[in-house]
């Protein structure tokens, strides 16, 4: 069994909020700068960034799991996996139907676009991401399981758009692979105030928008290797595997 | 004011929690956000909300509230709708957006 340190929450260039830095090949060198094993792509509500992210990273030999931060109609920000491009593909389709036809105005939220390794433009979205999708999170979490991703409501702790600011507390039967915490708090202050999330894995991800702030805040996981597989094992706490902040 | 009353007055659909429409209604409370409702909603009042999730009923619940509107034609979701027959806490709802029900409601209860 080895620990991996994996960065899980990353924005791209996509992201209208994401600099322009967020180039992949800058998340992959800066992730590499900083000791970081795995990192999670996670655009809002597109994963249209992740292949290019994916091969560049592999040519270094950086693991990435491709995601994207979902916004739900409640808008709560949900982190979410998935372990083949194909899948990414058909969760893809799913996002372009939820999410409303509200145009981007790039001069008011930011530019949209995916790059290729040599940092060119190959695509611009169209429509907002930063808009909730039409679908509520219970819905959305059944659509990722249905696919066999990882679902994982984002910065819980957070007084904006988090699972207890939108829909004011986590309902204790949610259906979830993990939590994921914002740096603002460690596991043990959070489970002293909601304890009945004690048994719940944590998960912590940077939330970077620029190249500085990949890796800081990254969460530990135990696990044989770091397939798709093994990463899932881990947030359930598998034979002997685990994930910690 | 009674539930039943403001229902057949503002000509609100009762969707679930019929054994609620006795309650009384004293002022109103729009938000969407759950944890501000939680935060700052008193007992007895009528909530307006676009949320459907069934988070809703147990903070209403918790609060005492004496029901909700959902507004713009929004359904509960089935487990929502499940717990508000069984708090038996009334989920009406309007085709009119929040402001225009908030005006409706405010009329009618302090007019």
């Amino acid at each position: 069994m080895k620990e991996f340190r994996a960065d899980l929450h990353i924005h791209t260039v996509l992201s209208p909020c994401g600099s322009l830095e967020m180039s992949p090949r800058n998340i992959v060198r800066e992730a590499l700068k900083k000791k970081i094993d795995i990192i999670g792509i996670t655009d809002h509500n597109s994963t249209r960034q992740c292949r290019m992210v994916a091969l560049e990273a592999d040519k270094a030999g950086l693991t990435v799991y491709t995601g994207v931060e979902i916004t739900t109609r409640e808008e709560v920000h949900c982190l979410a996996f998935f372990e083949t491009f194909d899948i990414l593909e058909q969760f893809q389709e799913y996002l372009d139907e939820h999410l409303p036809e509200i145009k981007n105005d790039p001069d008011r939220f930011g530019y949209q676009v995916v790059v290729d390794e040599n940092e060119n433009i190959v695509y611009e979205e169209p429509k907002l991401l930063i808009s909730g999708l039409s679908n509520g999170i219970d819905q959305i979490g059944e659509k990722v399981r249905s696919l066999n991703g990882l679902f994982i409501p984002a910065h819980v702790n957070r007084p904006k758009f988090s699972l207890i600011s939108q829909l004011g507390f986590i309902p204790p039967d949610l259906k979830a692979d993990a939590l994921e915490l914002s740096r603002h708090t460690s596991k043990e202050e959070f489970v002293e105030q909601f304890p009945y999330l004690v048994r719940r894995t944590f998960v912590r991800g940077s939330d970077a928008h620029c190249p500085e702030d990949i890796g800081t805040a990254f969460t530990r996981i135990k696990m044989e290797n770091v397939s798709f597989e093994e990463f899932r094992l881990a947030l359930s706490g598998s034979g002997g595997r685990e994930a910690r902040l | 004011m009674k539930i039943k009353d403001i229902a057949e007055k503002l000509n609100l659909r009762i969707v679930s929690g019929a054994n609620g429409l006795d309650r009384e209604v004293i002022n109103g409370y729009s938000s969407d956000l759950l944890s501000d409702v939680m935060g700052s909603a008193q007992a007895g009042e009528l909530w307006i909300t676009l949320q459907t999730h069934k988070n809703v009923m147990a903070i209403a619940s918790l609060k005492d509230l004496a029901g909700i509107i959902l507004v713009k034609g929004f359904k509960p979701d089935p487990d929502m709708e499940e717990q508000s027959n069984e708090e038996d806490i009334t989920v009406l709802v309007t085709d009119d957006d929040t402001f225009t029900i908030n005006g409706k409601l405010y009329k009618l209860l302090k007019g």
